[in-house]
């Protein structure tokens, strides 16, 4: 583990800025009062919160699209999952305190004048099993549709038209008031998460804390599998999935253990995003939603990780600002960055900042190099001269 | 015992006359008038000045009960008198002159249901008995009073129709339909048995209920069996010409499916690019429609035709100006093309919200296109979808056209299939690219033309459109127009089939699982690409 981190300068940078930033928060929202300098507010708790949160689900796409080559489109289907889990936990932990008071159904379900809970309703007010869901569910999801699909060789375009297809269909569901997860509306009107009120700063602030843990976790398990010998049939295969497959490798299960694992860590990054927002609607699975995803890992630099998490970050911290400030102009923006990014930079922000740091490199290589030269010149002109004197004498 | 008879007859011949006479002596037509005119009239009150009004032969009555029915019938509080509101104007009914005094001394003259569905049979049987109107539209409203009627309103019927039989025979044909449906309801066994065997052949889905009603409840045994006999053939009927509808929808749906996709096969198939700005150059043709009708405001029909090339131009040359500018640098690499359309689109749709702001635009439909043929009482053609379907085979074909039998389709095909030879040969892939993807959007240009007629001209046009269309496409194999083709049509004719079962919503949800399945199966769509180049 530690040699990973010291061959991950660059990654281990980026989580320390965002530790730095983190940490000073709790800090500013612990121990200095609203109309200090240092003070930090609710709103940028949170907001912060959701970015993590954004940047882990931005690397786990990044673990499939830049190191298996698979571009899904439907991702953040993955993510809206997790936060649907989680939503539902939060929605019984409502209890009477609900509008219509209703100790056991949430009051969607009243309106709708349904008499119970829906069997996949059940057991979701425990933690330790929405825990385990907002993990499986997208991870068993990820692992059928990954196992059909890899399986019958979908690849490439196809494969990121059927994703979007699938993420399509979820949110045609999610819209259904019959599916029993709030239609139209989702789940909202939160009131505390394990007993803790989540209007709370203490929660906010332990909510940014976990995303920022989980980030950090999430990275490492990506960092870890990507340079395993996992990561390199993996890289193998997004480079030449037939030779992969001709050599031996089965591609399918490969393939799959990888999807199956970017999916579950949207998951988790789904469900650590719903407290923080408070709440969770289909709009989650807007094909759109997936796409914006996409952009953020091709800006930040595909195939890096690290990458993943600038692009996730900056582009949401550029989107919260500019559309304060221009809500026209951000659009205008937004696209002329993709138009230009991909043209110009298809390695990213990550891939200017290497280029300039190789210039550097090689420039200091090569001063090195010539001050090398010239000790050595001037060492055997010294040499040189000092025998010529001696066999003079 | 004769005088006693005599006496009887006396008697009832008087009873019946003062009957037939006592609504005469009740009120006079001006008497009815003002009651209508009196905002404190009950509504029963009202509805028996309405009828009287009818009996009689005052010229005004005709529009009087067609604005009333209408709800366009004002009184006038200052002088009692009746306004009709027509074209933004209020016409006097008796003198059809212009209301000059103030708008709101007006009030609307009040009706309940009960008076607005007599007023309609009042004004269908008044459109009967004008003998200036065309027999066409005199059989018009016989039709619509089918099953409508009451035995006492039949008697009028029946002087009507004794009178045209010799004049107009196809009207009396259809006045002894309409007797007929009201005699189904009749207290003798006999007239019901005689009524059905008239409308027995007169297929009418109005009277499915009815026939289904004397099956199960008539008092006579025969007629239960006789009318079990027509319901089922009426009702058999039915659901055939549902079927036909459906599939009629299907298809009209698919072909805007087919317009949408088809554009996009050529982009994605052809050339390898996926154009997430597809959506977004149908909503230039769409706004084109807008900008021309804009233009010909008086003409709304010519501008919608002039538009059909004008769109093809505008979203021809955008895509023509996309790939010159952006796309060329990104061949070889169709998921990069993929993030770069997509900035592409949300330009186009910021440019079109700043210029024509982010409000839904009001085309007009012209007057070609609204109104259906009707082929029988249970299933009409709407010209809309008609044209839409007629209009997505001629860009089909004139699209294969120009695959098929041109220089520039000849060099497409060349390379498609392989770019380095065909540059050997001389072919300017270049500018077979810029061509291309012009015609590619050029007919997403028309399929906005389309789409301007059926949905809402906005921002979002395109988007709602493109998770369809490259669905579309993959299903039936990315460059193959004829996949396409089949592809869109199974889809709209599933979509429309699963409607009515599945309800809108889950229908669509099982056609996107049907097709992820679908994709599973066969990895390269209905018509898959042969060849070399196929895998990677």
């Amino acid at each position: 583990m530690l040699e990973l981190l010291k061959r991950d300068k660059k990654g281990c940078s980026v989580l320390g800025v965002i530790w730095f930033f983190v940490l000073l928060m709790i800090l500013g929202n612990t121990f200095f009062e609203d109309g200090n300098l240092f003070y930090v507010g609710a709103n940028s708790i949170t907001l912060v919160g959701k970015y993590l949160c954004y940047a882990l689900l931005a690397v786990s796409l990044d673990l499939i699209w830049g190191y298996l080559g698979i571009l899904s489109l439907g991702h953040a289907a993955f993510f809206g999952l997790g936060g649907y889990v989680m939503g539902m936990y939060l929605m019984r932990q409502i209890g009477t305190r609900g509008v219509y008071g209703d100790p056991l159904l949430p009051d969607f379900m009243i309106f709708l004048n349904w008499d119970s809970l829906p069997w996949y309703w059940l057991g979701v007010n425990h933690f330790w099993f929405a825990a385990l869901l907002i993990v499986l569910v997208p991870g068993i999801l990820a692992f059928i549709f990954g196992y059909f699909a890899f399986k019958s060789r979908v690849s490439g375009v196809y494969l990121s038209i059927i994703t979007q297809a699938l993420t399509f269909a979820l949110a045609l569901a999610f819209y259904r008031n019959e599916m029993g997860f709030g239609g139209n509306n989702g789940l909202t009107d939160f009131k505390d998460i394990l007993g803790f009120s989540l209007s709370s700063d203490s929660t906010r602030l332990t909510l940014l804390f976990l995303s920022a843990l989980f980030l950090t976790i999430g990275y490492f398990i990506c960092r870890k599998i990507v340079s395993s010998r996992l990561g390199k049939v993996a890289t193998a295969i997004r480079d030449a999935e037939m030779r992969t497959r001709f050599m031996g490798y089965h591609v399918v299960w490969f393939k799959l253990a990888i999807f199956t694992v970017a999916a579950m860590l949207a998951g988790i990054a789904g469900a650590l995003y719903v407290p923080q927002v408070g709440i969770i609607n289909p709009s989650e699975f807007n094909p759109i939603c997936s796409i914006e995803l996409v952009i953020w890992v091709a800006v930040g630099g595909r195939a890096s990780l690290y990458g993943a998490i600038v692009g996730a970050i900056l582009i949401n911290y550029a989107k919260t600002l500019f559309t304060g400030l221009f809500p026209e102009g951000w659009l205008y923006a937004l696209g002329l960055i993709f138009i230009l990014v991909t043209i110009f930079f298809p390695k990213g922000i990550i891939g200017v900042l290497e280029a300039i740091d190789l210039k550097k490199f090689q420039k200091s290589q090569e001063t090195l190099t010539a001050s090398v030269e010239n000790q050595v010149v001037e060492n055997t002109t010294a040499l040189a001269s000092s025998m010529l004197e001696k066999s003079k004498e | 015992m004769i005088l006693i008879k005599v006496i009887y007859k006396a008697l009832f011949t008087l009873s019946l006359f003062l009957m037939l006479s006592s609504s005469a002596f009740a009120l006079t037509s001006d008497e009815a008038y003002a009651v209508i005119s009196n905002k404190q009239s009950s509504f029963d009150a009202k509805l028996e000045a309405f009828y009287t009004l009818s009996d009689s032969s005052e010229k005004y009555v005709p529009v009087l009960i067609d604005a009333a029915k209408n709800s366009n019938l004002y009184y006038s509080r200052k002088d009692s008198e009746l306004y009709v509101l027509a074209n933004g104007n209020y016409f006097n009914v008796k003198t059809s002159k212009v209301f000059s005094g103030k708008k709101r001394d007006l009030k609307r003259v009040a009706i309940n249901n009960q008076i607005r569905e007599s007023l309609a049979l009042l004004s269908e049987m008044k459109t009967l008995e004008d003998k200036t109107l065309s027999e066409d539209a005199r059989i018009e409203s016989a039709h619509n009073l089918i099953g409508k009627v009451s035995i006492s309103d039949a008697s009028r019927l029946q002087f009507i129709r004794d009178t045209s039989i010799s004049d107009f025979p196809e009207l009396a044909e259809n006045l002894d339909y309409v007797i007929a449906s009201a005699d189904l309801n009749s207290q003798e066994p006999k007239i019901r048995n005689g009524a059905m065997r008239i409308l027995a052949n007169l297929n009418s889905p109005i009277l499915i209920q009815k026939f289904e009603d004397i099956a199960k409840n008539d008092s006579d045994i025969s007629n239960r069996v006789y009318a079990e006999k027509i319901y089922k053939n009426l009702s058999s009927t039915q659901s055939f010409y549902s079927g036909v509808e459906t599939l009629y929808f299907g298809i009209s749906l698919g072909s805007v499916l087919v317009l949408a996709a088809i554009g996009l096969t050529i982009t994605f198939g052809v050339m390898g690019v996926i154009n997430m700005a597809h959506g977004e150059l149908m909503m230039i043709g769409a706004y084109t429609v807008y900008v021309m009708q804009q233009a010909l405001p008086n003409n709304p029909g010519l501008a919608l035709l002039l538009s059909i090339p004008m769109a093809f131009l505008v979203s021809g040359l955008t895509g023509i100006i996309i790939e010159r500018t952006v796309i060329r640098y990104l061949y070889g690499r169709p998921l990069e093309t993929l993030l770069a359309t997509f900035g592409i689109s949300l330009l186009l749709q910021q440019g079109v919200r700043t210029i024509f702001t982010a409000l839904n635009k009001n085309v007009v439909i012209p007057d070609f296109l609204s109104g259906a043929i009707k082929i029988n009482d249970f299933f009409s053609i709407t010209y809309s979808r008609f044209y839409i379907i007629i209009f997505c085979l001629a860009v089909f074909f004139a699209l294969r056209h120009i695959l098929k039998h041109s220089r520039l389709g000849l060099e497409v095909r060349a390379v498609s299939q392989n770019r380095a030879m065909a540059r050997n040969m001389g072919v300017r892939s270049e500018r077979v690219n810029a061509l291309t993807f012009g015609l590619g959007s050029g007919i997403a240009g028309l399929a906005g033309v389309a789409l301007s007629q059926l949905t809402n001209v906005g921002p979002n046009l395109g988007q709602n459109y493109i998770v369809d269309s490259f669905l579309v496409v993959v299903f039936g194999g990315s460059g193959n127009i004829w996949g396409t083709m089949v592809a869109g049509m199974t889809l709209g004719i599933a979509n429309k089939v699963l409607e009515p079962v599945a309800g809108a919503m889950l229908g669509k949800i099982l056609i996107l699982i049907g097709v992820i399945i679908f994709i599973q199966r066969r990895p390269r769509g209905l018509f898959p690409q042969r060849g070399r180049n196929v895998e990677d």
